[in-house]
């Protein structure tokens, strides 16, 4: 079992050294000038070279990859020219909201996609499973920028001063500030501390913290409309996959066994059918992990959450070098450590990838 | 007996003659005909194409006309349709009129070309490059393999629309640069799924009878292999439409794909945004128009793949 978990690891070191390489390139290859790009067209050339001197952008090539990767391996991201600080003290205010948004639609998907799918399979062939399979093509098919923004004009106007109105922007209503938890709890030693940080700014973790549930009330509101954009596609994904996996286990025989030995009808689905049916599901939502990350991209600018999503765009846009390929570093990172843990729960869900 | 012998030959062949050959082809264009959802997204795909043809003499505007000082109209005007009781002094404007003061409606059917030129070029491209790469590394093996493939696992490890929005902040905004990225990152998908066919067909006899008559490598790939390796490309090429015309909505929607004026789907939708809540149908119908686009490719994909899989053509259904 350990010897599947580190072949698994070293296998994915190569990937991160590719996903190194390619940010690197992607950040090297942008034509034009950086500095005039960051300073302004007007800049001398006094302070353009002494600006790429200090970002050590007049080195050779390899020399910048090797610098490149021995820093990223000590954990500094580099700064934002724009922004004139560490790009990990930007990942620390910013990733928080996309880390929630992310785990908020997943839990959406996941909790309403697979019994969706299950129900699905139950009923083959019904009116229900026709209607639910027909959703969940169109929200597979939906673009996540106007399902946003589509639910944002529903829930902000049409149902205006009805109890279904929800907030389209923002991750706390105005003149909520919630205080960090390790303040609450009289750990003031601890601020400044990048990690503790990081947890207080997860609003929905936070106000669990320091017991206030109507802050977690009010930013678990905020993190509707973004959570149901983003988890959508995926969460068609998730039934349809729920469905057709479900229908595999349904027709074995051990399934028929259960049942003739008396066993009741529910308790053969959830029971031993859906523990089987798991497996794919599992693939399947690792694979959905890009669309969560990608969705959380296009809503977070529809949503007004100032996200990694949204700090990406405007770095892009203002060719701030350092946080676009740091995030996007961090970002496929994640991803692959994600995927990795997909891959190591296999072992808790199919005895035979132990054996092998 | 010498004398009947002749009748009943002809017999037989006519008999033959009447039943025409069954193969793989046929009996995948009979079970997507009975396919409900299938019919439904070729019917829908078929309206567009005939819509992306005919957007010319359907459009009852320009889409690039500014109708200011043309007609007595408003910016951002709702949709007024006279048969609905919008009164005949006014022009009709089925989805109204943009924030430039442009015919919504027209702008939505010349947007039609786009996306399907935007779905089969960038496929087109993706399918090109990613058969290629694909065929070489099953087939080879060994070294190539590997580099080949660990690429396509780099490719894999972002998020396929980050790695877009990435690209094209490199190759600069615009349509052209948007196609290309999405069709880079789509790559893997066509290298990944040709690898395999190619890996599964390579052993086979009919493989091995055209290498023992001396067919060369590239003659044995590309004409014995990959003909028979086609149906899981056809339908990850028409599933990936679907992915590339939403990836391409996306982009252009941020700004990165096809720019105004251009009457693309995203773009528009990008456009007014902000004026969800004060005009609606500007954000309404192009959002519609991506996702009927993409549905009927999504719909004609999953069909394809029930109808081309020989495990159910051998059960009969």
């Amino acid at each position: 079992m350990f010897t599947y978990i580190l072949r698994r690891i070293l296998s994915s070191l190569p990937v991160l050294f590719g996903i190194l390489f390619v940010t690197f390139a992607l950040g090297r290859l942008i034509p034009g000038d950086p500095c005039r790009a960051i300073l302004g067209e007007k800049a001398t050339d006094v302070v353009c070279d002494e600006f790429i001197h200090r970002h050590g952008l007049d080195k050779p090539i390899p020399t910048q990859f090797a610098i490149y990767v021995f820093e990223i391996a000590q954990g500094d991201l580099g700064s934002s020219i724009r922004y004139s600080k560490p790009v990990t003290e930007l990942l620390v205010e910013r990733l928080p909201t996309t880390l929630e948004l992310t785990i908020c639609a997943m839990a959406f998907s996941i909790l309403v996609g697979i019994p969706m799918g299950i129900i699905s399979a139950v009923r083959h062939n019904s009116a229900l499973d026709v209607i639910t399979m027909l959703l969940a093509n169109t929200g597979v098919s939906m673009p996540v920028f106007w399902l946003g923004l589509m639910l944002a004009y529903l829930f902000a106007l049409v149902l205006k001063d009805t109890p279904l109105q929800l907030p389209p922007s923002g991750r706390l209503s105005p003149g909520l500030m919630p205080m960090p938890f390790y303040e609450a709890w009289g750990l003031t030693s601890l601020s400044g501390n990048g990690v503790m940080e990081f947890i207080s700014r997860l609003n929905l973790l936070n106000s669990l913290l320091i017991g206030r549930l109507d802050i977690f009330w009010d930013a678990l509101r905020h993190m509707i409309l973004p959570a149901v954009a983003v988890g959508t596609i995926p969460l068609a994904l998730i039934a349809r996959m729920a469905r057709s996996s479900m229908l595999d286990v349904l027709g074995q025989d051990y399934v028929r066994t259960a049942r003739a030995k008396g066993l009741p009808r529910s308790r053969v689905v959830l029971k031993h059918a859906l523990r089987n049916a798991l497996l794919p599901l599992v693939t399947i939502i690792g694979l959905s992990l890009g669309s969560f990350l990608g969705g959380a991209v296009l809503t977070e600018t529809i949503f007004g959450l100032s996200g990694v999503g949204r700090i990406m765009y405007d770095a892009i846009t203002a060719r701030d070098y350092g946080v676009v390929q740091s995030f996007t570093v961090v970002i496929a990172v994640f991803f692959v450590v994600l995927n990795l843990i997909v891959d190591v729960s296999y072992i808790y869900l199919d005895p035979r990838v132990r054996l092998e | 007996m010498s004398e009947n012998t002749p009748q009943i030959t002809q017999l037989d062949a006519e008999g033959l003659r009447s039943q025409k050959p069954v193969t793989l082809w046929r009996t995948a264009w009979r079970r997507l005909f009975k396919r409900k959802s299938a019919m439904l997204g070729l019917i829908i795909l078929g309206v567009l194409v005939l819509i992306a043809v005919f957007a010319n003499v359907l459009s009852p505007y320009d889409p690039y006309q500014v109708l200011i000082g043309i007609e007595d109209v408003k910016m951002r005007q709702a949709p007024c349709i006279h048969l609905l009781g919008c009164p005949e002094d006014q022009p009709q404007h089925i989805l109204g009129l943009d924030g430039n003061v442009r015919d919504e409606f027209s702008r939505l059917l010349f947007g039609s070309r786009l996306s399907l030129m935007i779905g089969f070029t960038t496929v087109g491209f993706a399918i090109v490059i990613g058969v290629f790469l694909g065929a070489l590394s099953g087939y080879l093996g060994g070294w190539v393999d590997t580099i080949i493939m660990r690429l396509m696992d780099v490719l894999l490890a972002f998020p396929s629309l980050l790695l877009a929005i990435a690209i094209v902040s490199i190759l600069g905004p615009g349509l052209q640069n948007a196609l290309l990225a999405i069709g880079i990152v789509s790559i893997p998908a066509y290298a990944r799924v040709t690898r395999a066919a190619v890996l599964s067909t390579k052993q086979m006899e009919f493989v091995e009878a055209s290498r023992s008559l001396g067919g060369g490598m590239f003659y044995i790939l590309f004409g014995r292999i990959l003909p028979n390796s086609l149906t899981p490309l056809i339908v990850q090429g028409t599933l990936g439409i679907a992915t590339a015309i939403l990836d391409a909505a996306a982009l252009s929607f941020l700004g990165l794909g096809a720019q105004p004026p251009t009457p693309e789907w995203g773009t528009m939708l990008g456009a007014e945004r902000n004026q969800v809540f004060t005009a609606p149908h500007l954000v309404f119908f192009p959002g519609l128009a991506i996702m009927l686009t993409v549905l009927a490719f999504n719909l004609l994909g999953d069909g394809l793949r029930d109808a081309l899989d020989p495990r159910l053509a051998q059960r009969g259904e």
